[in-house]
């Protein structure tokens, strides 16, 4: 066959309907017609499924039947199905890089309303690949190694699932965490919706078989700082911060903490956000993995002064597992695919005043709640005002920086039902009334729906409407004292004032903060909310545009525990398939030099981010080392002598696509 | 001297829309909708693989509609444009040229995109020069989620190219081609010996 390529072009065009998404637009026959009629053309077809079976079947079919030895494919997007035409082109005996493919759904069909001009642009793209594939070169994929071990970044429920997922699987791993304990928000909540499990006791033998797991290397209060590589071998380098307690000796006995000169706990204990007090030798929470006490340097006196009685090492005595003279320090690791497990932040429910957050005492958000009702929490599960009394009534009020053009516009699809699973737990605790201020319920998952009915079985009361504003203006006697919630009911159809004891605003999911940087860092794509953008919404919802890094849970976007731990299991099955397979095709579209055309003059070099180019002193040419260069192609832009040349984008196939995108 | 400008044609046509004068190929109307016989920009594209195409891509998922002017050239980086790639694409017949790239930092090449950002800049000059119109060659950074942007950027475009009327290099380059002839022509009579004493050799 492809001694018949050196021979007369015999080029195969194929136009696809896609059902109605291509053909309710562009006159698919007519596009079949036009290009019948160019140069090189031997057959024409339209047909309604390119991509099914009997599409591809047809392709190879006719490569044997017509001695076709270039094909053209107009469809939808490369990035979608370019890979599945290839392979169709080389099961038909063809060199599968004899194929071109046009792109007439994402940028034609779906994006143009007008018939005529839709299938005029369809003619021009099809005639500028046509021109093209006469260009076309066979080429052979490369294989790269993939290195065996795993990065997890973040160790919430969704990374610590992955990295069992994967140790289990003897695949190595590194779980990677920025916090001092592993757990992420999970580890902060009571009960679990809709079954009510306790969250501590599905979580926390979780985290401890992590700790004690042989294939995975913990990394707590630690932070990415440097991504370098590319897929199967990345270079990641990892800062340690100083916990000022050696890990390996430390037994997690607490008699540190007893013993530190502040008697009393005094700063703000971040994992109960806020609500109580720590000291600075503390352990984030009573379950945390490590079980390993920490010093916070802002607070410490030894740390900050150097003065201080050190009544903490005394109490450590023989066992020496503190050590003040830490520092930071700077790991790297090899890794040959990396899963980032970032998670979410909570919305600052003080972005919107008219809720009197921060400025109400009894106006929480729904982790404080959850703290709050907590067996391990900072009341022991007693659900208190700040004067610590009972609350005999509470308000909910649902979509707190969700669903509002002011704020987020996204779902976060889990605050209504977390909220019902609070207001059940409410009652239970407190006997109140509780009532929530909804705009839709929205319960889709398992056994979700059959939780909204249970909630309204049990006597939690719903109000249709979006609170307008939270005050403690009393209007009347009853309202004297609390909180008055002032909303517009919109299933009886007027305004209320509903008096409580206690709000809970049920904040949203955001993007966390430095995610912009994060995202930087490992080169991935960001949604315009922030949230990292995955490959393709429906068939590569964990993989992302580089490859070897994959995304799961809220960092993606808002999801609840099921999916979260759902996608954590696609991004470690998606890391075993590469890892399993040992290698990694590349696309070949590396730059190459052609020698006599070089004339020696080192421009490139300083060009090239891989360091790819380097400068042949005996033969004064510059020499392009194949296994490092990546296929961008800014040197073979700038070469002045033209001797820089690109796989799969060579100057003459380029100059003949802007010919055919004008030609019609 | 005023013998031979005299014999020289006047200023060549070819600086006309940077000087915001009318050419010869530009007599035609502003036009303003889209209709059947209106004439419509044709808009050669470059996009990146990885921001600008994607962004297109996710345009069309999202079902956003924009001007059918527009005609997509996958590159795997914006560093790829090579100058001539452009210029070609007004020798064919383009009215415009948009390059789409990753935002400056988030190159996935780590800074392919600079480098295309620096021969645009030098690049815009010599349209100039040639008397092309600075909304003719356009670069945007167009991310990877910012399907939006390619309708507003194409959009946008059409509508800036459209009171601008068709660029038509092919036809310009045969017009200059012609009065580069006449002067040579007329270069060569004034040099060559037999001819009348010229101003050219004793300047």
């Amino acid at each position: 066959m492809k001694t018949a390529t050196n021979g007369s072009l015999r080029i195969g065009f194929y136009v696809c309907h896609c059902g109605h998404n291509i053909g309710g637009i562009v006159d698919c026959p007519a596009v079949a017609e036009y290009v019948s009629r160019l140069p090189g053309v031997v057959l024409s077809r339209d047909y309604k499924y390119m991509c099914s079976d009997p599409g591809q079947e047809l392709i190879q079919q006719d490569i044997r039947e017509h001695h076709l030895n270039r094909v053209v494919v107009a469809s939808c997007s490369p990035l979608l199905h370019e890979h599945t035409f290839r392979t169709a082109v080389e099961r038909g005996g063809l060199n599968p890089f004899f194929f071109q493919m046009v792109n007439i759904r994402e940028h034609d069909s779906w994006v143009h309303t007008d018939r005529e001009e839709a299938t005029a642009k369809a003619k021009a793209l099809a005639h500028a690949a046509i021109h093209r594939v006469r260009f076309h070169r066979p080429l052979e994929t490369k294989r790269v190694p993939i290195h065996p071990d795993v990065l997890v970044v973040g160790g919430g429920i969704t990374g610590i699932h992955a990295a069992l997922t994967l140790g289990n699987a003897g695949k190595k791993v590194f779980l990677v965490e920025r916090e001092p304990s592993i757990g992420g928000h999970m580890a902060k909540f009571d009960k679990t919706f809709p079954t009510l499990d306790c969250a501590a006791c599905i979580l926390t033998p979780k985290m401890s078989a992590v700790r004690s797991h042989e294939n995975i290397t913990l990394w707590t209060y630690s932070e990415v700082v440097k991504v370098q590589g590319y897929v199967g071998n990345y270079t990641v380098t990892v800062r340690r911060k100083p916990r000022y307690i050696i890990e390996e000796l430390c037994v997690g006995c607490l008699e540190c903490v007893k013993s530190c000169v502040y008697k009393e706990p005094k700063f703000l204990d971040e994992f109960n956000v806020g609500l109580s007090r720590r000291k600075p030798i503390y352990i984030p929470f009573p379950q945390a993995v490590p079980q390993v006490v920490l010093i916070d340097p802002e607070r410490c006196l030894q740390v900050k002064t150097g003065k201080c009685k050190k009544t903490c090492l005394e109490a450590c005595a023989d066992r020496k597992a503190i050590d003040f003279s830490q520092k930071e320090e700077l790991v790297e690791i090899k890794v040959g695919s990396i899963i980032m497990a970032t998670g979410f932040k909570l919305f600052d429910a003080k972005r919107i005043p008219q809720y009197g957050y921060g400025l109400y005492p009894n106006v929480v958000t729904s982790l404080e709640l959850e703290r709050l009702v907590t067996s391990s929490g900072p009341t022991s599960g007693e659900i208190i005002l700040r004067d610590g009394s009972k609350p005999k009534t509470a308000g909910f009020i649902l979509c707190v920086g969700s669903r509002d053009t002011r704020s987020n516009r996204w779902c976060s699809r889990t605050c209504c039902m977390h909220s019902m699973k609070l207001a059940q737990l409410f009652r239970e605790h407190t006997q109140a009334d509780v009532t929530i201020f909804y705009m839709d319920i929205r319960a889709p998952g398992k056994g979700c729906e059959e939780f909204y009915d249970k909630s309204l079985r049990e006597g939690i009361r719903f109000v249709r409407g979006r609170v307008a504003e939270v005050t403690d203006w009393a209007l009347a006697k009853e309202e004297e004292g609390k909180l008055v919630i002032r909303v517009e009911d919109t299933l009886a159809g007027f305004v209320r004032r509903i008096p409580v004891d206690m709000i809970v605003l049920a904040v949203g999911m955001e993007p966390q903060a430095d995610a912009q940087e994060i995202r930087r860092m490992f080169n991935l794509s960001c949604s315009t909310e922030g949230w990292f953008l995955e490959k393709h919404p429906k068939l590569a919802p964990v993989s992302t545009f580089t490859d070897g890094i994959f995304i799961s849970g809220c960092c993606q976007g808002p999801k609840d525990i099921p999916d979260s731990i759902a996608q954590a299991g696609a991004a470690a099955a998606e890391c075993m398939a590469l890892i399993d397979k040992g290698y990694i095709e590349q696309e070949p579209n590396t730059a190459y030099i052609t020698e006599e055309e070089c004339s020696g003059c080192k421009s490139c070099i300083p060009l090239c981010p891989y360091t790819a180019i380097t400068f042949d002193d005996a033969k004064a040419k510059a020499s392009i080392n194949e296994a490092l260069c990546k296929g961008c192609g800014t040197c073979v832009a700038s070469c002045p002598s033209g001797s820089i040349k690109q796989h799969l984008f060579e100057d003459e196939q380029i100059f003949s696509e802007i010919e055919g995108v004008l030609a019609y | 001297m005023n013998t031979l400008n005299s014999q020289l044609p006047v200023a060549p046509a070819c600086c006309a829309e940077t000087q915001r004068r009318p050419s010869s190929d530009e007599g035609g109307s502003p036009l303003n909708s889209r209709g059947p016989g209106t004439w419509q920009p044709k808009i050669a594209a470059f996009f990146c693989n990885w921001c600008t195409y994607t962004a297109a891509d996710l345009a069309g998922v999202s079902r956003l509609k924009y001007a059918a002017n527009i005609r997509v050239i996958r590159l795997m980086c914006s560093g790829r444009v090579d100058p001539q790639f452009i210029l070609e694409a007004f020798a064919r017949g383009a009215d415009g040229v948009l390059i789409g790239g990753c935002h400056p930092g988030d190159c996935h090449y780590v800074e392919g995109n600079y480098k295309m950002l620096r021969r645009f800049q030098m690049l815009k000059r010599v349209l100039h020069d040639m008397g092309i119109a600075e909304q003719r060659c356009r670069l945007e950074w167009i991310s990877a989620s910012e399907g939006e942007k390619v309708r507003t950027v194409v959009n946008d475009m059409v509508q800036q190219l459209i009171p601008l009327g068709p660029l038509n290099l092919p036809g310009r380059v045969v017009e200059w081609d012609k009065e580069m002839a006449v002067l040579e022509h007329a270069v060569h009579q004034l040099s060559t010996p037999n001819s009348q004493p010229s101003t050219l050799t004793q300047p």
